[in-house]
């Protein structure tokens, strides 16, 4: 709508310009005018008639222009106000039936319009709307969650700049806040606050009357934090970004680093009598005596001048103490600064301690016990301290570095309140990609025998050979059903009474395109959780090497188990991986030409990898086994297991020898694929091993009728 | 003129345009001088320089000073950690003769007094339990001890309840069922409490546990039905819930409302009026309706056949039927608002259950069809880990709730939610044997490049000369090149050899013996025991351990290959020697055979590679029940440690390649333990005793071996990388 607009108006003016200069030419310009007018008036047409289908057409966005120039609203002096209700939780004060107009599942949140609130002698509730509070609207009024309609929001922010208490009139602002048109008592309001209360007593919530409004603040202590209810918010530094280290140091001068200012003078001695044992090991800063520069530490005992927060680059641990409030700036200073934070605050509320661990990225210290600062320290092994760090920084990049990712992990904090069941669970908000063991078969169990496993046999016009492998496999004793895929659009596959008669189901289904993927297509047909995958021509595997191998994947029911092996190598010369078909002592792929998998695999590739790749295999005809073994190595990070003594097998390859014709050019395709995976993955997933997997009692000198396998291994 | 009606004409539409134009586009140009965003010039929120960032003085220096001990506990408030500086005990009070506990109760100290962390003298007690019951605090119940207030004031170490647990599954009684009405002062005890509320849980301090039946297992606990991880995962239902409903009173509008979901198809939810004798006159309009529909279906059969199951509250907000969805693999679907789920201060119940609420009870159809399928599959998995780990015995259930306490106490190592939330678990993965995840065998991406120790176990002491057993055992292993070291554990009355007996070995390979009952001073005094072969020794400092006996036969080619394949599998037992158990059905017991058979469950250690953190388990997490059984006969460590990593990893262990002698014969007329034939009839003995000890048969099964890739294969034998093992046989 806006552009198109805006294409019509520069032809206007394009064309007065022209129209100045020349005269003569106006009998086309007539006709173009009359057909711009027209479309002018059916766009405005169409544009008032749009606006009446949409309802949210008729709320403007909040625009956040203007700051110094808003319209006044007066408060009058008797606007009654009710206290924050402490007895609030999620389910007594919060309306849900509010939530849920949008159609996503999300929440949807409104942003009342900026006005100046002054009291009946023009004087403001609050100062000017701070950097930071302008910040936060732009990043709610920029967000997924935003509506601008106040009657289907279902979190209303008020934009009066609540997050200093210091620069606000408390009964007046609270006032204002009473006033607004949705207040209702402040259900469903979202207020945000950092620094609360004031001397000497610190409330640690701010003294604002917002009834029965959540209340966003930094600061909560165990007491005051209306639990599901309030969010916990970091004190967001001004100057945290100053000392941002990009990448992880692993060497640092200084083990432990104070530098809060002013802190309690017990805290201050007991950390003096730890640096006296343990020298060079301890480093304590105050502000320095007479400037009141922030920016600027000094160092307790030597006076030494240091720049400050960069100072914390070059310590591996930070104290943060309880000050006169909660919520301490040094926090985010320390996580900016990769310097993995102690808490020595006895009954904070953590920042977002219901997304985050904190025990993942913190060591924690009771205040009584700070004189074991040291010993808890020291006792932590550089493995974990490894670890500690790369999760601090992973927590402050993706919550803490901005304003903007502060606010709108709070709305998801709200919006994972009201709809639970798109929750991220533990290991998507904490864990840093390579902890993350994705493995979506993580439960250990031996699959169960009795459910047996579906055939499924891609097969395009070889007949012969595929009614041979149907009546080999149907001596399987776990077999449950067959499935054909007929990948042939060509031809017709033959009626399934000329297929061989077994005990067993066949089902044959027709495949619109002749795709490779097409094997690994989810069938419904498919019950069981195995699925033997194999093709059409592999006909030389014994019905005691198929239930084997049944039998391993039951053990292993993760992974690709299955008869022909390939490697993948690093070529030094050309510097990329190599395809190798060669007998060796490793293997790190198992083809799907006769493999073993879970159906789960099955689905993966078809709604889970990438498109591209799956494009280019069937475009390609080729290496749609690699990419499984891509897809489950890098699912899993696990290596595939081969079983049972090589076969002669046809070379599963080349299958539809007739279509790709040079064998060679086949193999360098394979090549390219294994090159082309890796970059798509942004890794090499795969993982060879040496062994592969055989019955017990293979090969061994013992009855072969009493071995449950003993046809096994002949060429 | 028609020049100049053109020319007026064409002003109009001129007009018309610009118009038009300032309509529609106008405004654009009046931000063309575009101010500087608001960004740039508003100020701070805060000026740092003159913030004050001190600390608090006088009456709130020291904070949160109880006020009123019920709300206001925290751990550094309403606990004395100096009881608990040395060492983390728990003391449980002699019980009173007059007076039997439930049975409930009874389990829950047997496991208390056969933990770990069990001490006799309460003045070394960190934690106190009671001996009086106190799961059953409704007044109307039968287990509902009197009295309990002057019970509580005789006891000589109750000081109001420091230090002291408190467990309990009912409070409160009808008809107002209140929450934190135990009926007496419990003062400054944590409450380990079933069906709590978020909103009087006291943070960090109270511990939500579930709700479990009389009958729940004491050990072992019965395994979750979940066989398969079928995918998708098709049940005759979707949803289902039975159960009976209040009609009156508190929680009753919840269940009286869940008729509105039943459709008879996938969402059955059925409810009956009847309990209690009265249940006729309180019965509404729908009742006689629901108890039709009520008998149509059956409890079990809808826990087995549905993919979700209901759990909503009842009078309280826990229920019996949450633990009983979890075994059954029944994601359960959470409609009990502000219930705070058992264990939530270390367990993400995100990855395991759906949450509902009771406020949009018809919003539940569409919650639980939203979830796509592999969402079902993680979740259902997740049922199955959260159970058999911490829920499916009384004794995980109180593990854990000991585990939680212990790891808020100053100086404990903590574990984070990475190891609560995944498998194996907390519970077997102890932070005292380390704080980095990578030293565990669990979640390990990358193995560690350090080679392996191998452990010699001598407990024969057989002269050392150039054809004795050990003597080519330790030339053999000496050959490998991953060995990073031998730690000979000798452990007989002889003298160990000198030095210079031995083979020689690459300069790079220290040997180390180490004695026990001879140990060095300063140390523990290490008693002379078959359990000495699994001692973390401080020697062994590889992440793999090859156990062996003294006269334990294996070639160089062997231990290769074992310690390639240990490397993929660094939390099971890699090795030579297999056996089986079986079940007896004629004795009714288990029985242990050594003889040729198409699968195997243990792999004797005598030739086995191992991860060293068992050797640490073993020693420090074994009941003091299975040692003992392991030093009175001499026997069955080997079958011990077994049990042990199939119970940490609830897989089987792995046999490598053909070998399966892997001792010489003895020859006739020497003694070895392992010729005499009350050997294997002690091994017998010991693997039931583990098995009643850790409650259920923890061995499973194997029906396969690895080989080298190129075993046996008819391919020259110069392109194998192990060639050797060929010649080996069996």
């Amino acid at each position: 709508m806006k552009i198109s607009t805006k294409i019509c108006t520069s032809k206007v003016f394009n064309f007065n310009s022209y129209y100045t200069s020349s005269h003569n030419k106006y009998k086309n310009f007539f006709f173009i005018l009359l057909f711009l007018i027209l479309l002018i008036s059916v766009l405005f047409i169409f544009s008032l008639s749009w606006s009446s289908y949409d309802e949210s057409k008729k709320f403007e966005k909040v625009k956040l222009v203007n700051i110094y120039n808003l319209p006044e609203v007066i408060i009058k002096s008797g606007t009654p106000t009710k206290p924050r209700n402490v007895h609030c939780t999620h389910w007594n004060c919060f309306n849900i039936y509010k939530c849920g107009h949008s159609a996503f599942d999300r929440i949807s949140v409104y942003v009342y319009p900026l006005k100046k609130y002054v009291d009946e002698d023009g004087v403001p509730a609050t100062e000017l709307m701070s950097k930071e509070y302008y910040q936060l609207l732009e990043a709610v009024i920029n967000s997924k969650y935003y509506t601008a309609n106040p009657n289907k929001a279902c979190i209303l922010i008020p934009s009066i700049d609540t997050l200093n208490q210091g620069r606000l009139r408390s009964n007046l602002t609270s006032k204002a806040l009473n006033s607004l048109p949705h207040w209702n008592g402040g259900e469903n309001h979202l207020i945000f606050n950092l620094i609360s209360g004031s001397s000497p007593d610190f409330a640690p919530v701010v003294e604002l009357d917002i009834g029965n409004a959540l209340l966003a603040g930094a600061g909560f202590d165990t007491y005051s934090f209306r639990e599901g209810f309030d969010i916990p918010l970091p004190l967001y530094s001004p100057v945290a970004h100053l000392g941002k280290v990009d990448h992880i140091q692993r060497n640092r001068t200084w083990l432990i680093t104070s530098s809060q200012i002013n802190i309690n003078p017990h805290f201050l001695n007991e950390l003096q009598k730890l640096s006296y044992q343990h020298r060079n090991q301890i480093q304590i800063l105050d502000a320095c005596a007479g400037i009141g520069n922030y920016t600027q530490r000094c160092d307790v005992s030597s006076e030494s001048e240091h720049a400050y927060p960069q100072l914390l680059q070059e310590s591996t641990f930070c104290m943060v103490f309880r000050g006169e409030r909660m919520a301490q700036f040094a926090l985010l200073e320390a996580l900016a600064a990769n310097c993995i934070p102690i808490f020595v605050i006895d009954g904070a509320v953590l920042p977002f301690k219901n997304v985050i661990d904190w025990k993942h990225s913190a060591i924690f210290v009771m205040e009584d016990y700070l004189g074991t600062v040291i010993d808890v320290v020291s006792t932590i092994s550089s493995k974990r301290v490894r670890e500690l760090q790369s999760s601090v920084k992973f927590i402050y990049d993706k919550y803490f570095s901005s304003i903007e990712k502060i606010v709108i992990t709070s709305l998801d904090v709200v919006q994972d309140r009201i709809y639970p069941q798109w929750r991220k669970v533990y290991d998507q908000t904490n864990l840093v990609r390579r902890e993350d063991n994705s493995n979506p078969l993580f439960f250990p169990i031996t699959a169960p025998k009795s459910h047996g496993f579906t055939a499924v046999i891609l097969t395009y016009d070889r007949i012969e050979s595929l009614f041979t492998l149907i009546e080999r496999l149907s001596k399987v004793p776990s077999l449950m059903k067959v499935l054909v895929v007929w990948n042939n659009q060509k031809k017709s596959p033959p009626p399934l009474s000329e297929f061989p008669a077994i005990l067993k189901p066949i089902r044959l289904i027709r495949t619109k395109e002749n795709k490779l993927s097409n094997r690994f297509l989810p069938f419904k047909e498919i019950e069981t959780e195995a699925v033997l995958h194999i093709d059409d021509d592999i006909v030389m595997l014994t019905s005691d090497e198929v239930e084997f191998a049944y039998e391993v994947w039951r053990e292993f029911p993760d992974r690709i188990v299955g008869f022909p092996s390939r490697m993948h190598k690093w070529d030094n010369i050309t510097s990329t991986w190599k395809y190798e078909s060669e007998w060796t002592n490793e293997i790190s792929m198992v083809l799907t030409g006769a493999a073993f998998l879970h159906k789960y695999w099955s689905y993966l590739y078809t709604k889970g990898m990438p498109s591209n790749l799956k494009d280019w295999v069937d475009d390609h005809m080729n290496c749609e086994d690699i990419a499984m073994n891509f897809l489950v190595a890098n699912a899993t990070n696990k290596p595939p297991i081969k079983v049972t003594p090589r076969k002669k097998f046809k070379c599963p390859e080349c299958i539809n020898n007739e279509m790709l014709s040079a064998d060679l050019g086949h193999m360098v395709e394979r090549t390219q694929c294994i090159n082309r995976f890796t970059k798509a993955f942004g890794r090499m997933p795969l993982k060879s091993v040496e062994f592969r997997a055989d019955p017990v009692l293979f090969k061994d000198p013992f009855p072969e009728k009493l071995k449950r396998f003993n046809d096994i291994g002949s060429l | 003129m028609k020049m100049q009606a053109k020319r007026r004409y064409l002003l109009v539409f001129t007009c018309c345009a610009f118009l038009a134009f300032w309509y529609f586009g106008g405004y654009r140009l009046q931000r063309v001088p575009e101010l500087p965003s608001p960004k740039e010039i508003l100020s701070e929120f805060v000026n740092l320089n003159t913030i004050q960032t001190g600390y608090l003085v006088g009456a709130r220096e020291r904070t949160h000073l109880p006020i009123n001990n019920k709300i206001r506990c925290r751990m550094e408030t309403c606990f004395d950690f100096t009881k608990c500086e040395k060492e983390f005990t728990v003391y449980v009070y002699p019980q009173e003769e007059s007076r039997v506990p439930s049975p409930s109760y009874q389990k829950l100290l047997n496991v208390v007094m056969e933990s770990r962390y069990y001490t006799t003298d309460p003045q070394k007690a960190c934690l106190f339990i009671l001996s009086t019951d106190t799961l059953d605090r409704d007044r109307l119940s039968n287990d509902y001890v009197r009295n309990m207030q002057t019970r509580l004031q005789r006891l000589p170490h109750w000081n109001n309840g420091l230090n002291h647990v408190i467990f309990n599954l009912y409070s409160g009684t009808w008809p107002n069922y209140t929450e934190n009405d135990l009926d007496f002062d419990f003062g400054k005890a944590i409450l380990a409490k079933a069906s709590m509320s978020e909103n009087h849980i006291r943070p960090g301090f109270d511990i939500s546990i579930p709700l479990f039946h009389k009958t729940h297992s004491e050990k072992g606990g019965d395994p979750g039905s979940v066989l398969s991880n079928n995918f998708p995962l098709e049940k005759t239902y979707l949803l289902a819930f039975k159960g009976k409903r209040y009609v009156h009173g508190i929680g009753s509008d919840t269940r009286n409302s869940l008729y509105h979901l039943h459709n008879q198809k996938d969402m059955i939810m059925v409810t009956t009026c009847k309990h209690g004798k009265s249940w006729k006159e309180m019965k509404d309009d729908r009742c006689d309706e629901d108890n039709r529909e009520y008998d149509k279906y059956d409890y079990e059969t809808l826990l087995q056949n549905s993919t979700f199951c209901l759990v909503p509250r009842g009078r309280r907000l826990g229920s019996f039927r949450f633990l009983e969805a979890l075994q059954a693999g029944c994601i359960p679907v959470l409609l009990s608002n502000s219930w705070a789920l058992p264990f939530s201060e270390v367990i993400d119940w995100n990855k395991a259950v759906v949450w509902a609420d009771e406020r949009l009870l018809l919003q539940v159809p569409h919650v639980v069809r939203s979830l796509p399928a592999s969402k079902i599959l993680q979740l259902r998995q997740q049922t199955q880990v959260l159970w058999d780990r911490y829920f499916s015995s009384i004794e995980k259930i109180v593990c854990t709730t000991l585990e939680i306490i212990r790891e808020r106490l100053p100086k404990q190592p903590v574990r984070d939610g990475l190891v609560w939330n995944n498998f194996p678990g907390a519970l077997v993965t102890l932070s005292t044997f380390s704080d980095a995840k990578e030293d565990f065998p669990f979640h390990v991406e990358e193995n560690a490049n350090d080679g392996f120790t191998a452990v010699i176990y001598c407990q024969l002491g057989i002269p050392l000369t150039n054809v004795s057993p050990l003597y080519k055992l330790v030339n053999y292993v000496g050959r490998s090149k991953y060995l990073a070291k031998i730690v000979i554990v000798w452990s007989n009355e002889k003298k160990p050899p000198s030095r210079y007996r031995w083979p020689g070995l690459a300069p790079h390979v220290p040997l180390h013996i180490v004695q026990p009952g001879f140990s060095k001073e300063g140390t523990e005094q290490l008693k002379s025991s078959i359990s000495q072969r699994f001692y973390p020794h401080p020697e062994i400092n590889t992440t793999a351990v090859l156990s062996l006996d003294e006269d334990s036969v294996l070639t160089t080619d062997e231990v290769d290959f074992a310690f390639v394949v240990w490397k993929q599998f660094p939390e099971r037992i890699v090795g030579y020697p297999a056996r089986s158990h079986y079940w007896d059905d004629s004795k009714s017991t288990w029985g242990y055979t050594s003889k040729w058979t198409n699968d195997y469950s243990i792999v004797l250690t005598g030739a086995a590679f191992y991860h060293r953190y068992y050797n640490y388990l073993y020693t420090d997490w074994l009941s003091p029940l299975l040692h003992k059984t392991v030093e009175q006969s001499q026997n069955c460590e080997d079958i011990l440690m077994n049990f042990l990593v199939s119970h940490v990893t609830r897989r089987p262990p792995i046999k490598v390649t053909q070998r399966k002698q892997y001792k010489e014969q003895p020859s006739a007329g020497s003694w070895s333990p392992w010729n005499d034939p009350d050997h294997f009839i002690q091994r017998q003995t010991c693997l039931n005793t583990f098995a009643a000890v850790f409650g259920y048969m923890p061995l499973i099964r194997s029906n396969l071996r690895l080989d080298p890739v190129l075993f046996k294969d008819p391919v020259s034998n110069r392109r194998k990388k192990y060639r050797r093992i060929e010649l080996v046989g069996s």
